[in-house]
């Protein structure tokens, strides 16, 4: 039955996307009742979304989206500033819960178990869709206790050497064991903005989760730092499922395989990233790579 | 796909503890709980306890006696004579009317413990009378005497659930009392004298007026002066200082000061102000210097906060149109501060208020009957009072003293009110 | 324009009359605070005199500025500044000098006129040593006053205490004449230096930030002030005590005896009993009040809900604005009684139940147990407002981090939250332990007085403040070692909490700038 109803909505969408292109035009564009171009769906989805609706108290976030993350996938998401990229994705492992009123409405499943079930546990979710913040964020604590943090609370060892273990695996996976190998019991905090940012990364792979959400893990990064994140990106994309949120097209261009397009809270497109970069379906997304607003 | 059953295994592992990682995070919410269920159970405890000791003492004990006011009785010739009439012997014609009414009663002892069932200013309550209305002499008629404190307390004691409270008396005592009561002639009125009168010895003719009083002068005196202080410190300290070792030094101080035990300001108002300058002991004038000292830093700290969070916008907009920093200040930034300043100041009066340790070093712990009528009269203070009234033996003082805790409380919640009402109603949103 | 100063000499002419009533009236007075009493009252009088004249002096610059304004052409655009300012600037030449005499006279009267009566005293008599010669001057004092003495004054004496009487008058004669002439000459002074060119804003602006540098400096004056009068009085001390005794000493008993045979006042003053005491009811006042304190903050800031926030926050605040002497009053009618009545019960019901334990154990009435748990209850507020503030300033990325991994909240405040606070915690905690130590009124009426040195919290100890206070309360003698004893301990007490104050205050500012 979903399956039919996929299709048919995947033909709905054709359609209205040829209506689309003719004739909008992004300052005048009628977004109530937008309907999502490109592929937003997956075969091989590791979490797929359907009609989600997230409200702030009285104020709506996120219109209606409907989005698949496939497995062994990086997505990227772009939008101008407040289009609720951010807020889609903290959606995705429940980090909105902090909000007290924050809402969240649809379906929203990682391998057809529905997270937002409230029988359901935020903490093995959480373990097994990792989240890497904007701000580098590590723990006032050494660099080893930052890394060995996950695997110790969710009890993943039993002995001291397995967890040896795994701090160097993850922080040679992020790229920083060569620069921190000396000082593994120096604290977190004195390391540089951009080893900062990947002892976060490595703090959260070291829990092994499958689905690692990223928002805007470079923004406060400097360009060398951020092109070894990005390096990482496209090496952690082997084992792990990736959604990056990210204020840089081109970082969107460099790291994805498909990109998503938000505008005001609702998703306009999403299609291979080559495409969005040279020929997007929807006005809009053609506005805004091309700079007329963002 | 390597990573799958790296994953599997963590998924099984994490479901594995996850049972009793709940469990810890139950217990650990369950300490808070508790923690703040001690907290709210002890405010409680504090005020049921104060409460079911102390509001007997609003009512008094009073007993009926016929009582002959003949002018022979009360040695007054004339009757015209406004000192012979304030002269007149009337505890001695309560003790007669005392007799009169137990005359089974001999002997020397027996009779002294008989008169011991009126208070000994219950005659003053009979001149009072008598002055007011003269006519009344020469009549016999049946008078409400204030009683004693141990009858007072033995009255109010007897209906409670573990018995009367027998204390200090006798078979015989017992059997008057007992005799008043089963004649309808023992009730209890509201206790005017607690409202009216200053100290006493005698707990049932003591009285809160004269440490209200004394607590009033104290804390003009203390308002008067920390509060133009305070301010005009927190005005140099945020609108003129330089950064510089000076002021840091300043501004240890304060916040030091705010963290010094109260009583080493007694000792100071002790060194400076008795030993040094040879100011009299006892009086507001010299509380209300020390508790200025010591309530300066709560009212600086407030008063800077309140002027921290006037925006610079508005310094900004007034500066420039030409205005001088002085017009900036006193124009701008202190009518907007003056809401968080006020309530700054409201609460260091009720810290002052409740303060005790210090104004026991400058001696106003006296026993002192006059009600103070300025602020160089020798006068105590509230929480003095109940301290002195704690520490004396008599049972009855029990209750007085729960009760001027009540009055205090009921003082310290009406300005602390008055604190969170000001701050609501003037609090500006930038 | 003379109109002015005509009224003021009027204003002047009434109240220096009245108060020229008033000092006659001196004479009579004979109680003990009636010589003290009518100087407050002549120096209030004074003072309202002085303002009405810094008034006047006001309302005359300002008025002569706008004359002069008048005159030219332009009105105030003429003046160099506003007339408000000419006024003010009038109005502190008037003031602030007047003022200031006043208040030098008044610290240095005292001191002066003694000076002047140990000249007129009798060779013999202003040979005397220091102490004795003190005593002499107190007797001519009550004399003056008109106390009666025991036995008949001698002659020198009475005649002094006349003298005194007329030292005292015309110093206040002086002091008063003076002030207002000063205060009128400067007044007038400044009156004619009126002029459009003169640049009253900046003057009066200066004086303005002047008087408020004074004031800020009343802070640093206190801790001066007490640093002095507390050191002072206790070098006094350790010159008849030896400091080592003093710091060292494991016996406390400040009587001194009178008599050579009399029983039970052998002066000691070791002071240590007292450092356990304290220490020991301190240390149980914080049992009760940090982990109390921290878990109520913890879950209040992470866990309660806005609403039951703002209903218990403010519920648990009340016990922080209780009075202390109610705490006292509490401890020692209520909560001593039922530890002493459950404790015995409970030992009682021990010993029948396992006879082999013969506990031999009373418990008393002034339990260190109970001064330490009430007063434990009474900072519970302190620690968690300030735990509370220092949760909260832990940045909120920190706790998303750690969520973010899969932690529970639990894990999350024990492992990232307390441990980032930590250094603030402690801060918090060092306040809440000075603040205990330095607690007086509870430990006065609920602990002990005798100096046990135990560290059994049912038996009754003392503490330092304890000690202070009764040695304070009532007749004090400068020159005995029992009342400079309570300096001592003073001293000692402002230096721990000196301390410990400080190392929060520094430890809390560090951790506030860690995340600003």
């Amino acid at each position: 039955m979903e399956a039919i109803a996929e299709n048919t909505a995947k033909v709905d969408n054709m359609i209205d996307t040829k209506k689309d292109v003719q004739n909008n035009s992004p300052e005048s564009a009628d977004l109530s009742n937008l309907e999502t171009v490109g592929i937003p769906f997956s075969d091989n989805a590791k979490m797929s979304m359907r009609d989600v609706d997230v409200f702030y108290g009285d104020k709506q976030a996120i219109h209606g989206v409907g989005l698949d993350i496939g497995q062994n996938e990086v997505l990227a998401m772009i939008g101008p500033s407040g289009c609720g990229k951010s807020t889609f994705l903290r959606c995705l492992n429940r980090m909105n819960d902090t909000i007290d009123i924050c809402k969240v409405t649809g379906s929203l499943q990682l391998e057809g178990q529905d997270i937002y079930d409230p029988k359901l546990d935020v903490v093995p979710l959480r373990a097994r869709v990792g989240m890497v913040f904007q701000k580098p964020n590590p723990f006032p604590k050494s660099i080893y206790d930052n890394v060995a943090y996950g695997p110790r609370i969710h009890g993943l060892v039993s002995r001291r050497a397995e967890l040896d273990e795994i701090v160097e695996t993850s922080l040679q996976r992020a790229g920083l064991w060569n620069e921190v190998k000396d000082r593994l019991h120096a604290p977190g905090t004195g390391l540089s903005g951009g080893q900062q940012q990947r002892l976060c990364i490595a703090r959260t792979i070291a829990v092994s989760p499958e689905v690692i959400l990223m928002d805007e893990p470079c923004s406060a990064l400097d360009p060398i730092a951020t092109a070894k994140i990005e390096e990482l990106i496209a090496e952690l994309s082997e084992n792990f499922t990736i959604a990056i949120v990210t204020h840089s097209m081109q970082q969107a261009a460099r790291v994805s395989n498909r990109t998503a397009y938000f505008h005001l809270g609702k998703l306009v497109e999403v299609n291979e990233t080559e495409k969005v970069f040279t020929n997007p379906d929807h006005s809009l997304t053609e506005a805004y790579i091309t700079g007329r607003f963002g | 796909m390597a990573s799958a059953p790296e994953n599997q295994k963590t998924i099984e592992l994490v479901n594995q503890n996850l049972a009793k990682r709940y469990r810890a995070e139950k217990r650990f919410r369950a300490y808070g709980i508790a923690s703040i269920g001690f907290g709210l159970l002890c405010l409680l405890f504090l005020f049921t306890d104060i409460i079911g000791k102390g509001h007997t003492a609003f009512l008094t004990t009073y007993v009926k006696l016929n009582v002959e006011l003949s002018t022979d009785a009360l040695d007054i010739y004339d009757v015209n004579d406004p000192q012979q009439i304030a002269g007149a012997d009337y505890q001695g014609v309560l003790k007669k009317a005392l007799r009169e009414r137990f005359p089974e009663v001999t002997g020397r002892r027996d009779k002294r413990a008989l008169y011991g069932i009126v208070s000994s200013g219950a005659g003053f309550e009979i001149r009072t009378l008598i002055e007011q209305q003269p006519e009344l002499l020469n009549t016999t008629l049946d008078l409400w005497v204030l009683a004693d404190d141990d009858y007072d307390t033995y009255y109010k004691s007897r209906s409670s659930d573990e018995g009367a409270y027998t204390g200090r008396f006798n078979e015989k005592q017992i059997s008057w009392i007992e005799t008043l009561i089963a004649d309808g002639a023992v009730e209890k009125r509201l206790n005017t004298t607690f409202f009216n009168a200053g100290d006493s010895r005698e707990p049932e003719q003591a009285g809160i007026r004269g440490a209200i009083m004394g607590s009033l002068f104290t804390l003009l005196v203390t308002l008067a002066l920390s509060f133009p202080i305070g301010v005009a410190s927190a005005v140099y300290l945020e609108e003129y200082a330089k950064k510089n070792k000076f002021t840091d030094f300043i501004e240890v101080n304060i916040n030091n000061l705010a963290a010094v035990p109260s009583i080493i300001f007694g000792l100071l108002g002790l060194a400076i102000f008795i030993n040094f300058f040879e100011m009299p002991r006892s009086i507001p004038l010299v509380g209300g210097f020390v508790l200025t000292l010591m309530t300066l830093p709560t009212i600086i700290i407030s008063s800077r906060a309140a002027i921290k969070a006037v925006p610079p916008s508005i310094r900004e907009a007034a500066m420039g149109i030409g205005a001088s920093k002085m017009q900036v200040i006193l124009h701008h930034v202190l009518p907007l501060a003056m809401p968080g300043m006020l309530t700054g100041a409201i609460i260091g009066m009720a810290q002052a208020l409740g303060e005790t340790a210090p104004l026991l070093m400058i001696g106003m712990v006296a026993f002192i009957v006059d009600v103070p009528g300025s602020i160089s009269d020798p006068s105590t203070v509230l929480p003095v009072q109940i301290f002195l009234w704690s520490d004396s033996p008599e049972r009855a003082f029990v209750e007085k003293t729960s009760a001027a805790i009540m009055v205090l409380l009921g003082f310290l919640i009406i300005m602390n009110t008055l604190a969170v009402w000001l701050r609501k109603r003037l609090e500006r949103r930038w | 324009m003379f109109l002015g100063l005509l009224v003021c000499f009027e204003i002047r002419q009434t109240l220096t009359e009245g108060f020229a009533k008033r000092t006659q009236r001196l004479p009579k007075s004979s109680d003990d605070n009636q010589e003290n009493f009518w100087r407050i009252m002549d120096t209030s009088t004074l003072i309202a005199t002085l303002a009405l004249l810094i008034a006047a002096a006001y309302v005359m610059g300002r008025g002569r500025s706008m004359e002069l304004a008048d005159t030219s052409q332009g009105g105030f655009r003429n003046l160099n500044s506003l007339p408000f300012y000419y006024g003010m600037l009038t109005a502190l030449w008037c003031g602030i000098p007047s003022l200031f005499l006043v208040g030098v006279w008044m610290t240095m009267d005292t001191s002066v006129i003694d000076m002047l009566l140990i000249k007129q005293l009798p060779e013999e008599v202003a040979a005397m040593p220091k102490s004795e010669l003190g005593l002499v001057l107190n007797t001519i004092k009550n004399l003056a006053e008109g106390n009666m003495l025991g036995s008949a004054p001698e002659p020198y004496m009475a005649q002094a205490a006349d003298s005194l009487k007329r030292l005292t008058q015309t110093s206040q004669m002086a002091m008063t004449v003076l002030a207002i002439c000063l205060g009128m000459l400067l007044a007038v002074f400044s009156w004619f230096r009126i002029s459009p060119e003169q640049k009253a804003r900046l003057q009066v602006e200066g004086a303005f930030k002047a008087i408020l540098l004074a004031c800020s400096c009343l802070a640093i004056l206190t801790t001066v002030g007490i640093v002095f009068s507390v050191i002072f009085e206790s070098m006094r001390f350790f010159q008849s005590v030896p400091v080592s005794e003093f710091v060292f000493g494991l016996h406390w008993s400040p009587q001194m005896a009178i008599r050579a045979d009399q029983v039970g006042g052998s002066g000691a003053f070791g002071a240590i009993p007292l450092f356990v005491g304290t220490l020991l009811i301190s240390v149980i006042a914080l049992i009760v009040a940090v982990p109390t304190g921290l878990m109520a903050a913890i879950y209040l800031s992470e866990y309660a809900t806005a609403k039951v926030r703002s209903i218990v926050k403010p519920m648990l605040e009340v016990l922080a604005g209780i009075p202390t002497v109610v705490y006292g009053f509490f401890a020692a009618l209520t909560v001593a009684p039922l530890i002493k009545d459950s404790g015995t019960s409970a030992i009682d019901f021990l010993n029948i139940q396992f006879e082999f334990l013969n506990i031999q154990m009373s418990i008393s009435s002034e339990s260190a147990l109970a001064a330490g748990l009430v007063m434990g209850v009474m900072i519970i507020p302190f620690v968690s407002s300030l735990s509370d503030d220092v949760i909260n300033a832990v940045p909120q990325s920190l706790r998303d981090g750690s969520l973010g991994l899969g932690s529970t909240q639990s894990e999350t405040i024990k492992q990232v939250v307390i441990p980032a606070a930590l250094p603030g915690i402690v801060g918090g905690v060092l306040l809440a332990a000075s603040r205990a130590i330095g607690e007086t009124m509870i430990v006065v009426m609920a602990a002990g007085l005798a100096a046990n040195l135990t560290a059994n919290p049912m038996e009754s100890v003392t503490t330092v403040t304890v000690q202070i206070v009764t040695l304070l309360v009532g007749d004090q003698e400068f020159d005995s070692p029992k009342t400079l004893s309570a300096f001592a301990l003073g001293l000692m007490l402002f230096i721990v909490t000196l301390a410990l104050n400080y190392l929060a205050l520094h430890v809390v500012r560090k951790y506030r700038e860690q995340y600003d």
